[in-house]
C-alpha cells in the first residue's frame, strides 16, 4: 500500500512538471523550427512547401545590419554595464554588513520594479527640453539642446539604466566568495596593487564577471520596448524585428527563421561561456 | 581619512542618482500642474483623479491582480514540486529537466512569446486570461524551481531518511517536513512570480487578447504616444505599491530566517 502511495506522488510531482514544460516549452520550440521552414501564405500565416527561403532571406543587408546593430548596441551596453558595475560591486563588497545589506537592497529594488516604468521614466531626463539638457545648457557647458531622444544613444541609456543590476549583482558575489587573504599573501611578498587587480583578484571574479556579462547582453538583444520607447526610426534591434514580422507584417515563417538565428547566436555564447567556466574550474553561475 | 574615500562616495551616489533619479523626477512631475514642459507650474491633484475616473484603467488593474495572482499559484506549485523532484528522485530524463530548466531562464522572452502564439493559434485558443496564464507560468516556473532548488539543496538529508525509517510517505515527507521548512523560499519564489507576472511585457504582448487588457500592456501602448502627466501618476502609484509589497516581504523574510 505504501509503496503505491509513494509512486503516486513521484509520479504526481513528475508528470505535472514534465507536461507542462513538453506542451509550453519544447513543443511550442519545435513549432518555430518547423514553422520556419514554411512557405508565407496570406491566408493561413504558414503553409507548404518546405522551403530555406526564410533563412536566405536573412543575408539580405537590411537584415543583416539589424543583426549587426543589435550586437553592437548590445555589447556597448554590456561593456558600459562592466566599467560601471565593477567598481561599485567592489565597493559594497567592502561595506559593513548592515550598509551593505541596505545597498544591495536599493539596487534590488529597480529590480522588483517594472522596467517598462523605468524606461519610461527616462523620456523625461532625455528629451530635448528634459533633465539632461536643461542642467547642461544651465550649466554652459552646451549651447544647444542635445538631440539624445529617439537615438540610439537614449536606446543604450535605456539598456544599461534597465539591466545594470544583472551586472552588479553576480559580480558581488563572487567577490564576496574571494578569500581576502589571497590579496594579503601578495601584498606580503610584495606585489603591487595594479599586480593584485591583474593577477589575482580579476581572474578570481571572471566567472561572476562573464555570468554578469550574459545575464546583460542577452536580454539587450530582445528588449523590444526599449528601443520602441526611447529609439527612433533607425533603432530597429532583432527583437524590434521579430515583433514586427510576427504582429505587423504577419509573415509567421520568416519571424520564426529570424528567432531561430538568433536562439542558435545567444546559445553559442552561452554554451561558450559554460565551456570557459569548466575549463577553468571554477564555480558556475549559471 | 584616505585619499579614494571621496570619489568612491561621489562615484557610489553617481550611481545610485542614475537609478534612482528618473523615478523621483516621474513622481515629482505626476503633481505638476503643467502638462507638456518641465516647468513648475504648481501642485495639482488633477492627473490623479483622472487617472483614478478612468474605468477601463481600473478592469485592466483587476485583471493584472488576479493574472497575477493565479499566475505565481500555479507557477509555485508546478516549480516547487519539479524542485523537490530534481532533489529527491533519480530518474529518467532528470538531467535533462535541471538543463531545460536553465534554458528556460536564458532563452529570449521574445522567442517564448512567438512559439506559445503559434502553439495557441494551432489549438485554436483564444487569446485572452487562459493563454496569458498558461504563457507567464511557463515564463515563471523556471525562477521558482531555481528558487526553491537552492533552498532544498542546504538542507540535510538524514532528516529524510529518518522520516522514512519512521514509515513516512514521500507525501507526508513534502507535507510535513520539505514544505514547512522550504515555507520562506517558496514565499518568496511566489513573490517573485507575482512580480515577473505584473512587469512582464514581451511575453504577454504575442498572447494577449483584446478581450483580457492588462496593467502593462495598457501602459506600453499609453507610453509609445509620449509622456503624459496621467502616465506618470499611474507608474507613480504602480511604483509605490511595488515598494511597499518588496519592503513587507523582506520585513516577513527577515522574521523567519
Amino acid at each position: 500500500m505504501r509503496i503505491r502511495q509513494i509512486d503516486l506522488f513521484k509520479g504526481f510531482s513528475l508528470g505535472i512538471v514534465w507536461i507542462w514544460l513538453t506542451l509550453f516549452a519544447l513543443l511550442p520550440f519545435c513549432l518555430v523550427l518547423l514553422a520556419s521552414f514554411l512557405s508565407y501564405d496570406e491566408n493561413t500565416l504558414a503553409s507548404l512547401p518546405f522551403t530555406f527561403e526564410n533563412y536566405q532571406r536573412l543575408y539580405d543587408p537590411v537584415y543583416f545590419h539589424i543583426f549587426a546593430r543589435s550586437f553592437l548596441l548590445a555589447g556597448i551596453c554590456t561593456l558600459f554595464c562592466l566599467l560601471l558595475g565593477y567598481p561599485f560591486a567592489c565597493f559594497i563588497s567592502r561595506l559593513a554588513t548592515a550598509a551593505k545589506s541596505f545597498f544591495v537592497l536599493l539596487i534590488i529594488i529597480p529590480f522588483w520594479t517594472s522596467s517598462l516604468i523605468r524606461s519610461y521614466a527616462l523620456i523625461a531626463i532625455l528629451k530635448a527640453k528634459g533633465l539632461l539638457n536643461t542642467c547642461l545648457l544651465a550649466l554652459g557647458w552646451i549651447q544647444a539642446p542635445l538631440p539624445l531622444l529617439f537615438t540610439n544613444t537614449a536606446v543604450i541609456i535605456g539598456l544599461i539604466y534597465n539591466l545594470l543590476p544583472f551586472m552588479i549583482l553576480p559580480i558581488l558575489t563572487n567577490i564576496e566568495r574571494l578569500d581576502i587573504r589571497l590579496i594579503d599573501a601578495a601584498r606580503d611578498l610584495g606585489a603591487s596593487w595594479l599586480t593584485i587587480f591583474w593577477r589575482i583578484v580579476l581572474p578570481l571574479t571572471m566567472p561572476g564577471i562573464m555570468a554578469g556579462c550574459i545575464l546583460v547582453f542577452l536580454p539587450a538583444m530582445t528588449i523590444f520596448y526599449i528601443p520602441d520607447i526611447l529609439g527612433g526610426a533607425k533603432s530597429v534591434l532583432v527583437g524590434n524585428l521579430i515583433q514586427r514580422q510576427f504582429l505587423v507584417m504577419h509573415n509567421w515563417p520568416a519571424g520564426a527563421a529570424t528567432s531561430i538565428v538568433l536562439t542558435g547566436f545567444l546559445a553559442l555564447l552561452v554554451l561558450l561561456y559554460r565551456k570557459i567556466a569548466a575549463d577553468k574550474g571554477g564555480h558556475e553561475f549559471l | 581619512m584616505k585619499w579614494y574615500i571621496l570619489p568612491a562616495t561621489a562615484y557610489f551616489s553617481a550611481i545610485y542618482l542614475f537609478f534612482y533619479l528618473p523615478i523621483v523626477i516621474l513622481i515629482i512631475y505626476s503633481f505638476n500642474a503643467a502638462q507638456y514642459s518641465l516647468v513648475w507650474a504648481g501642485f495639482t491633484w488633477h492627473w490623479y483623479q483622472q487617472l483614478f475616473a478612468d474605468w477601463n484603467l481600473w478592469v485592466a488593474a483587476w485583471h493584472s491582480v488576479v493574472l497575477g495572482v493565479s499566475v505565481s499559484t500555479v507557477a509555485t506549485l508546478i516549480g516547487t514540486l519539479a524542485a523537490v523532484s530534481l532533489y529527491r528522485y533519480r530518474f529518467w530524463g532528470r538531467r535533462l529537466q535541471y538543463s531545460l530548466i536553465f534554458i528556460l531562464i536564458l532563452s529570449p522572452d521574445i522567442v517564448m512569446g512567438i512559439s506559445l502564439l503559434i502553439l495557441f493559434s494551432l489549438l485554436s485558443v483564444l487569446l485572452g486570461f487562459w493563454s496569458l496564464l498558461c504563457a507567464q507560468v511557463t515564463l515563471c516556473l523556471p525562477f521558482v524551481a531555481v528558487t526553491v532548488y537552492s533552498r532544498i539543496v542546504s538542507f540535510d538529508n538524514d532528516i529524510f531518511e529518518a522520516a522514512k525509517d519512521l514509515g513516512a510517505t514521500d507525501f507526508t515527507i513534502f507535507r510535513r517536513i520539505i514544505l514547512p521548512l522550504l515555507w520562506p523560499a517558496v514565499f518568496s519564489a511566489w513573490l517573485l512570480s507575482f512580480t515577473l507576472s505584473l512587469d512582464d511585457v514581451i511575453v504577454s504582448y504575442f498572447v494577449a487578447g483584446p478581450q483580457y487588457e492588462i496593467l502593462p500592456l495598457r501602459i506600453y501602448s499609453m507610453a509609445r504616444l509620449g509622456i503624459t502627466p496621467t502616465i506618470n501618476a499611474l507608474c507613480t502609484v504602480i511604483f509605490s505599491l511595488t515598494l511597499l509589497l518588496v519592503l513587507l516581504s523582506q520585513l516577513i523574510l527577515r522574521k523567519k530566517p
